[in-house]
């Protein structure tokens, strides 16, 4: 097991390595530059800005730079907008923030999902199924950019209830709209994976085993069903954390969180390489990571896969 | 009195395409420590029987009549009620062992929590009753396999491991639903052998549910034939082989190749199975019966008594189906 999580490790070196090729292909491949605004710069001005950021060197040059930056001093430059930060001061302002809004997501989102999808699935063909099924359906079809302005609509300006933005250190108030917004999808989908393979288990031969034991429906249920009925659950959940906790550009845009998803998005409006760099490789890295987990905790789970 | 009397049992299924009578007015009984065979092709009925007995239909389906266990009426109690008979009274076992126990949990947990549910034993006594358990099922170094997961099991021993969790309890009655059909055949002589043993030293009493006659013949007491959810004929093993009084078993047994006889082709019996949610509203054997009557199709032959204690229903006498 441990020399395992070493090899995955390592491999993900070269797969960060490759990542950053990638994107850096793409940048260069997409018109413009982070210098042109409305109207384009003198040339001498434009050539000394190039020369400043080190965007004269031939692409290869830059891309050897910029690796050794961020693999040898963990440096990812300065923002080719924000003049007086770095990209490492701009993750390190908003990537809390979004941290802090995805973890809770995280947490709603599996706590109703797992537990609609359980009872959905032991109330087959029930109304309350049915309820639970159509509940989740309608979650997952109200997009975040829907939810969020409704939100705002009835908690900030019928109820008076919630401030309509801001966030404060992520104070309560501030935190549940864009918890309601962000875990909305997330949680029906999870209620739909829990429900679908939840019902293929308890339709399985241990258990009906279990049953004509005389186990109690309880220990059915949660000492036998529910197990392998959260394997599915858990390889759809390492990719759907990495996306909840690297935020939304909607939420930050509806709700002024400040979050890194809207970094992320303007990065790519203003063509500011290094910014965009930075939180892919962020995303890319987490990704890793939370992948490498999954496949940890189902070793654990079941005991046929052995590293 | 009997262990088990089973009386008028029906089991019907609501599907899309409408009701499918899976087994249509059965009755039957059982003795303490009896070996009783109930045979039949697929979908004849006979482990939806089993499945009612203990309560165990799927969701879509019911039963009817009556299932008398010390005295009592199965058919209508609780799931809390249920749970008190199954395993610590009633036992049963399944046809794929390789899917009937938990992948997910060890040996000695799927076993302790029978005993810890049951007889209220601690969970460390009731894995050294489990382990005492596998040993008397005949799997070797049991005290080390217990502590293992089912896929470490093979085919054979995990139905080794089936019968040892189904006695934990001391069950009077033992339901084996075709225990041996997906087993190779020199793990099935051993796993029949092991039930045969298990039944001279714990006085349980068996049902076994097969359409394998070879299986039958060496094992039980007495035989059952099933089709359509009905009872064809039903005797002592002995005598149901030696003379079968009802065409259906007498294709049966036609039907089983035989070595010591050189007849060249695999005899079968000509047509399908039943639809069960179309049955004739005479015999329903009659669309498959080579010696059919006019009144086959229409009249319900009833199950009568023979002065000899067998039991058959057909149109035909005795000696018209022997000759």
């Amino acid at each position: 097991m441990f020399s395992y999580i070493v090899r995955r490790l390592t491999v993900a070196v070269p797969t960060i390595l490759i990542l950053i090729a990638i994107s850096f292909v793409l940048m260069w491949s997409a018109p413009g530059n982070p210098f042109m605004g409305e109207k384009a710069p003198p040339p001498e001005v434009l050539a000394n800005l190039e020369a400043k950021y080190g965007l004269d060197q031939p692409y290869w040059k830059q891309m050897l730079d910029y690796m050794t930056n961020v693999v040898f001093h963990f440096d990812f430059g300065p923002s080719f907008k924000y003049k007086d930060r770095t990209v490492n001061d701009i993750i390190a302002q908003g990537f809390p923030v979004t941290l802090t809004y995805g973890f809770w997501s995280f947490v709603v989102a599996v706590v109703f999902g797992i537990g609609l999808g359980i009872i959905a699935a032991i109330r087959h063909n029930t109304w309350l199924d049915y309820l639970a099924v159509g509940f989740a359906i309608g979650s997952q079809s109200i997009p975040n950019y829907v939810m969020a302005p409704i939100l705002v609509l009835i908690f900030t300006l019928w109820l008076g209830w919630l401030p309509g933005g801001g966030w404060e250190g992520g104070t309560w108030d501030h935190l549940i709209m864009p918890v309601i917004a962000l875990s909305t999808s997330y949680f029906a989908s999870i209620a739909r994976i829990t429900r679908s393979s939840m019902l293929e288990v308890l339709n399985s031969g241990f258990i009906r085993t279990a049953r004509a034991k005389g186990l109690p429906s309880g220990r059915v249920i949660f000492g036998h069903a529910l197990k392998p009925a959260l394997l599915p659950v858990l390889s759809y959940l390492g990719p759907a954390f990495v996306g909840m906790i690297t935020g939304s550009v909607i939420i930050d845009q509806y709700f002024s969180t400040g979050g890194i998803g809207q970094f992320f998005v303007n990065s790519a409006f203003n063509r500011d390489y290094s910014v965009m760099m930075g939180i892919t490789i962020l995303v890319g890295s987490l990704t890793i990571i939370f992948n490498l987990l999954v496949d940890i905790l189902y070793a654990w789970i079941d005991p046929k896969i052995r590293y | 009195m009997s262990l088990l009397e089973i009386k008028d049992l029906k089991v019907t299924f609501r599907t899309n395409d409408g009701p499918v009578n899976a087994v249509n007015g059965l009755s039957f009984t059982i003795d303490k420590g009896e070996t009783l065979a109930i045979v039949g092709e697929s979908g004849s009925g006979k482990s939806q029987t089993a499945f009612a007995a203990m309560g165990l239909l799927a969701q879509n389906g019911s039963a009817t009549g009556e299932v008398n266990w010390d005295g009592r009426n199965l058919i209508g109690l609780s799931q809390r009620q249920m749970n008190k008979v199954r395993s610590d009274q009633i036992a049963m076992i399944f046809q794929d062992p390789m899917t009937s126990l938990n992948p997910y949990m060890r040996i000695s947990d799927q076993m302790a929590e029978v005993l810890v549910q049951h007889k209220g034993m601690s969970k460390r006594d009731a894995i050294a009753e489990a382990t005492r358990m596998l040993d008397a099922v005949r799997i070797p170094d049991a005290a080390n396999r217990v502590r293992m997961y089912p896929h470490e099991f093979s085919g054979g021993m995990r139905q080794r491991v089936m019968i040892a969790m189904a006695l934990l309890c001391r069950p009077r009655l033992l339901i084996a639903d075709e225990p041996t059909t997906a087993l190779d055949v020199t793990v099935q002589a051993q796993i029949m052998q092991l039930l045969g043993d298990i039944r001279q030293e714990f006085g349980t009493a068996v049902i076994l549910i097969t359409h394998d006659l070879g299986v039958v013949a060496g094992f039980c007491d007495r035989t059952l034939v099933m089709y359509g959810g009905q009872i064809m004929e039903e005797g002592t093993t002995e005598e149901v082989f030696a003379q079968p009084r009802h065409p259906y078993t007498k294709g049966l047994l036609q039907a089983v190749p035989r070595l010591d006889r050189d007849d060249g082709d695999l005899q079968t019996i000509a047509g399908e199975p039943p639809d069960m949610s179309r049955l004739p509203a005479g015999c329903p054997f009659s669309p498959r019966c080579a010696t059919m009557l006019e009144q086959c199709p229409a009249v319900r032959p009833e199950l009568v008594t023979t002065s000899d204690g067998r039991r058959r229903a057909c149109h035909l006498s005795i000696e018209e189906v022997v000759q």
